[in-house]
């Protein structure tokens, strides 16, 4: 829902004086930036840092980055590091205890974040992300600490996509181009006619960030270009997920002779599940110092790919890849709805572009579908 | 913060149970953990080395009970630790079995292995509440008999209930039955369309027995089964205890026979 007030409209330097207001109200800015090769997230220092003039060519199993004509900072799509780094740590201890010389026990929760998140120029899909981080983590009757120490108080500043890549398909999950809800401040990149951005609250902390930002109300024409750079966006989007409800497609899917097919491609390395955005599943391990009377709990991010993920005493319950594969793809698709009464897959089209052997999540459901239109009497 | 820190507790009690298995009884050192209810379980820290799932097998008391099987390096922790020794326990975790569905049927509670364990507390309430209930069977199968859990108590059930054992290999001089704990099902002198069934073991063991109850007429939506899948939190963030659209952490164990069926069917689920 666009807010009832008149968008502002920033000029190309004002992402400077907003990292400047962000960093002043205490928050550690996360954005985009070109790092080997790839526009991941980080922390960043300056405005300066931001991928100005990058954008990425994506197809399956590709990743490039390109350089662009225009100054373009928010065209970037794809890359292999989500807010979910920022959130939900690859590592973190979730206790430590000591045990005393007589015998007793003391123990201490987890560590608090020293750090106060703002994240600059994420787009709609990863907001819709962090909703279902939130819901998964923080949403049921064990509020995870170690998240919503991380994620409470974050802010967020999203940049509406106006340069989808070849692999996102956020139109099908309904996530995207256009940025609804979930932000402190949504901005939208001009480029034809000078670059600026249009920028529009979406909480009172956002409209008083805002409203410290050298900024001038935004004319009809802006807004309208802001408005068409989305409806572009949406309309280029090329990827789309069957037309149909997914969760009862997977469900239908569960004896499918297409998992063997996928199986007989994917190589079980689990980067689609480290890119991916929403998934969050985790392994722990207990670490002793040398004495062995400290004990700290850590707990890191772990994918259902791998063989340890389903053990059991006397062996894994998914051995096959097959199986794997279709653990992940049900959950993201289907199971994910009826656990938290969402789709855990957004569209962002990660885990497609960095699949070493090119599988394409779009593209299997498509043949899913097919299959079960054959099986079909 | 109790769920994510484990509360330490003390081994007050520690009784050998099998070559493999002990029942140790826990008394908090400090804050006590809200009841545990049958079918319930704990996630057991063996400080240093990890923490697993582990169901609460009874109680003395206030004080929960746990049945321990050393199979890997932290139940062999938790198994070798003495009277006097602290761990951390987290919980309690998942659903717990609806003994009170049952009241006014007759009662069949079929346990495969250690799923005698999470089975006890359901056998006790129902044998504490005797009158509520009909008539009640009591089915255990192990590997051989010296891996029966729970001789003592098996012995006082059966002045209150039908009591059948029966093992994989015969051995020690058995003269019971040998053979799967299924074959015992139709021998029960229970009204099997009336009844209702309680099951844990092996997930093909679980499979086999509830065929076998449906085929005796128990109607499926009386049958409880408890299944088991990797744990690593018991909270429902790590992801690993899923079986299709359940997280069993949460959404089980214990889960009614209907909604396991399609999801025990798929191989590999
Ligand atoms: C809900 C539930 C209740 C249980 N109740 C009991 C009980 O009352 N008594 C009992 O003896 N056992 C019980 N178990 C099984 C027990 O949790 C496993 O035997 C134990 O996790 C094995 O861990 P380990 O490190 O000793 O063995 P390893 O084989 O070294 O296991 C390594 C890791 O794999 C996982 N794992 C291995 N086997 C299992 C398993 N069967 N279930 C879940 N995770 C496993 C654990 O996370 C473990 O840390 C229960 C399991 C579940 C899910
Ligand atoms: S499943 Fe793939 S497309 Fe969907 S959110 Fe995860 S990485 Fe993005
Ligand atoms: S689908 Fe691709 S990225 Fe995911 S595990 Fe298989 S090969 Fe790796």
């Amino acid at each position: 829902m666009r807010s009832e007030e008149t968008p502002r409209l920033i000029g190309a330097d004002g992402l400077g004086a907003l990292f400047t207001a962000l960093r002043d109200r205490g928050y550690t800015v996360v954005g985009p930036t070109l790092r080997d090769g790839a526009v991941v997230l980080a922390e960043l220092d300056s405005a300066g840092q931001l991928p100005s003039g990058w954008s990425a060519d994506t197809e399956a199993g590709r990743y490039r980055s390109r350089r662009r004509e225009d100054g373009a900072v928010f065209a970037h799509c794809a890359g292999p590091v989500s807010a979910k780094t920022f959130v939900h740590p690859p590592r973190a201890r979730l206790w430590s205890a000591d045990r005393n010389p007589d015998g007793s026990v003391s123990a201490a929760g987890p560590d608090a974040p020293a750090k106060r998140f703002a994240f600059v120029g994420v787009h709609p899909c990863d907001i819709a992300a962090l909703g279902v981080l939130d819901r998964v983590l923080a949403g049921g009757e064990h509020p995870d600490p170690v998240y919503t120490a991380r994620r409470d108080g974050t802010f967020v500043v999203v940049a509406e996509c106006t340069e989808p890549a070849a692999t996102c398909f956020c139109t099908s999950m309904g996530t995207g181009p256009a940025a609804t809800a979930g932000f402190d401040i949504a901005i939208t990149e001009l480029l034809d006619g000078g670059h600026r951005f249009l920028a529009r609250g979406g909480s009172p902390a956002g409209t008083e960030v805002l409203a410290a930002l050298p900024s001038v109300p935004a004319g009809a024409e802006d807004t309208a270009a802001a408005t068409a750079a989305v409806e572009r966006a949406a309309a280029a989007i090329s990827r789309h997920m069957p037309d149909e409800p997914l969760p009862a497609l997977m469900t239908a899917s569960r004896e499918s002779p297409r998992w063997a097919d996928v199986a007989s491609r994917c190589l079980t390395c689990g980067n689609c599940t480290m890119v991916c955005p929403t998934c969050f599943c985790t392994s722990t391990e207990d670490v002793t110092d040398l004495t062995g009377q400290h004990t700290e709990h850590q707990r890191h991010w772990d994918s259902c790919f791998s063989l340890d993920f389903s053990y059991l005493h006397g062996g894994p319950v998914r051995t096959s890849t097959a199986s794997r594969y279709r653990q992940w793809m049900s959950h993201k698709l289907g199971t994910w709805q009826e656990q938290f009464g969402m789709s855990g897959c957004v569209g962002c089209g990660r885990c497609i572009a960095w699949c070493p052997a090119g599988i394409d999540i779009t593209e299997e459901a498509a043949a899913l579908a097919a299959a079960r239109l054959e099986d079909a009497p | 913060m109790n769920a994510v820190v484990p509360v330490p507790h003390r081994i007050v009690d520690r009784r050998v149970d099998t070559a493999d298995t002990v029942t140790v009884e826990l008394a908090p050192v400090g804050e006590a953990l809200p009841a545990f209810r049958p079918g319930q379980f704990a996630m057991l820290t063996a400080y240093g080395i990890g923490d697993v799932p582990i169901s609460v097998s009874g109680r003395h008391g206030a004080r929960p009970l746990h049945t321990i099987r050393a199979v890997g390096a932290v139940t062999r922790a938790l198994h070798d630790a003495a009277p006097g020794d602290v761990i951390g326990v987290r919980g309690p975790f998942g659903t717990a079995w609806d003994v009170a569905s049952a009241a006014g049927h007759d009662v069949i509670v079929v346990a495969g292995g250690i799923g005698l364990a999470p089975l006890r507390p359901v056998v006790e309430r129902v044998l504490a509440d005797r009158s509520a209930f009909g008539r009640v069977a009591i089915l255990a199968g192990a590997r051989e008999p010296a891996e029966l859990l729970y001789a003592d108590a098996r012995r006082q059930w059966a002045t209150q209930a039908q009591v059948r054992t029966t093992v994989d290999r015969a051995a020690d001089g058995w003269k019971g039955p040998v053979g799967l704990v299924t074959a015992l099902i139709p021998g029960m002198d229970v009204d099997h369309a009336a009844a209702a069934a309680f099951v844990c073991g092996p997930e093909a063991m679980m499979w086999f027995t509830v065929q076998a109850l449906l085929e005796r007429g128990v109607p499926a939506a009386r049958i409880q089964v408890s299944l088991e899948r990797n744990m690593r939190c018991g909270l429902g963030w790590c992801g690993h205890c899923q079986l299709g659209p359940l997280l069993l952490c949460r959404d089980g164990p214990v889960v009614g026979y209907p909604v396991a069926e399609p999801l025990m069917r798929v191989r590999e689920l």
